[in-house]
């Protein structure tokens, strides 16, 4: 039997136009095709490919600037890239940004080897960014919170795309 | 070789109410001569990322010109934007680099590849409308109109003269150059958004 996606890129596209997302700041990850095949569909949406992660704070720390309302969708190991533009954009200058972030590694069932897994959720600490984490539909709302949550901040949020819309981790 | 100051007066009067993204010591050196510090966004943090930054700009008010002035190390610590803003190719984009061929900041140390990479060259073949490369002021501002009403991304790369800095930071004096957050808060404010 087919798998079922237990986050579907559905949803969380609906809380894209939810929240009024003009732009996606993006970089692929190996797990989230689906989704992007969605936001191309999407004439509200504004896709911006990025070459490498760290460009996609700061593009989208412009773009809010400028009036507009984008979200970064990058992977983890993108986001560990991204450090000094999370740093000197985002937090210094107060910047809104809500990154979703493909949770490479991620698992409920035991220790992961993957080393990319192990060090978001402290690095993101480390830099006191606040996160979410989701893994279905029923969270997508989640990125509603973040949402509000980088507007009250003035700062950086992130929402952790623990089951990258495969349902790999049921 | 060009004085970054001279070349920015020129620049000046061709902005009109274009929004200007100066970084690292371009930023002390457009301090001195804007006139309409509500639109520029001195970018301090995170080196490299000021382009990053301009293209968000200029694709969030499309029909307001967005000039930076990146600097050579920092361009060689983001050589993607190059590629990036191609892909997107914003006709208000106006990316101007000052290839002083070394890091003035930290004591004149040389960027790698000097006086064997070409700056323009990389612009023109990673996609942008337009590349030019000027190392006389004359030139410059006699082709100033042509240049900068060109059609965008436009990528212009100015041979300047370093202005190294190298005393202890805690020794140098303030720049009076308008913290990044302030400035993004003013520009919005100047924009209405």
């Amino acid at each position: 039997m087919a798998q079922q996606a237990l986050l579907s890129p559905e949803a969380v596209i609906e809380e894209f136009n939810k929240n009024g997302v003009t732009h996606v700041v993006y970089l692929p990850d190996s797990e989230t095709n689906w989704m992007y095949q969605l936001m191309q569909a999407d004439h509200t949406l504004d896709l911006i490919p990025v070459s490498r992660e760290g460009e996609s704070i700061a593009i989208a720390a412009g773009l809010i600037a400028g009036g507009k309302k984008p979200v970064v969708l990058i992977q983890n190991t993108g986001m560990l890239e991204s450090g000094d533009s999370i740093r000197g954009i985002a937090k210094d200058c107060q910047m809104p940004v809500v990154m979703l972030v493909g949770y490479r590694g991620w698992t409920r069932h035991g220790p992961t080897p993957d080393s990319a897994a192990r060090y978001t959720e402290p690095t993101l600490r480390a830099w006191e960014v606040p996160y979410y984490l989701i893994e279905h539909d029923e969270d997508a709302s989640r990125i509603t919170a973040a949402f509000d949550d980088a507007a009250r901040s003035s700062g950086p949020v992130a929402v952790l795309v623990g089951d990258e819309y495969h349902g790999f981790n049921r | 070789m060009i004085n970054q100051v001279d070349l920015m007066a020129v620049v000046e009067k061709h902005r009109n109410n274009g929004v200007v993204v100066p970084t690292m010591t371009g930023s002390r050196g457009w301090n001195a001569v804007s006139n309409n510090k509500d639109r520029d966004i001195p970018l301090g943090g995170a080196m490299g990322k000021a382009s990053s930054f301009a293209l968000g700009v200029a694709l969030a008010q499309p029909d307001l010109k967005v000039f930076v002035f990146d600097g050579d190390g920092s361009l060689l610590m983001n050589l993607g934007t190059l590629v990036t803003v191609a892909e997107k190719a914003p006709k208000n984009f106006y990316h101007f680099v000052l290839e002083n061929g070394v890091y003035a900041v930290t004591g004149g140390q040389p960027i790698p590849g000097v006086d064997k990479l070409s700056f323009a060259g990389m612009a023109k073949e990673a996609g942008y409308a337009a590349a030019y490369e000027f190392d006389d002021l004359e030139d410059f501002a006699s082709r100033a109109d042509e240049v900068l009403e060109a059609e965008g991304p436009v990528f212009i790369c100015f041979k300047t003269t370093p202005e190294i800095q190298n005393e202890p930071i805690g020794l140098r004096p303030a720049s009076g150059v308008k913290p990044t957050r302030v400035a993004i808060k003013d520009l919005m404010a100047d924009l209405g958004v």
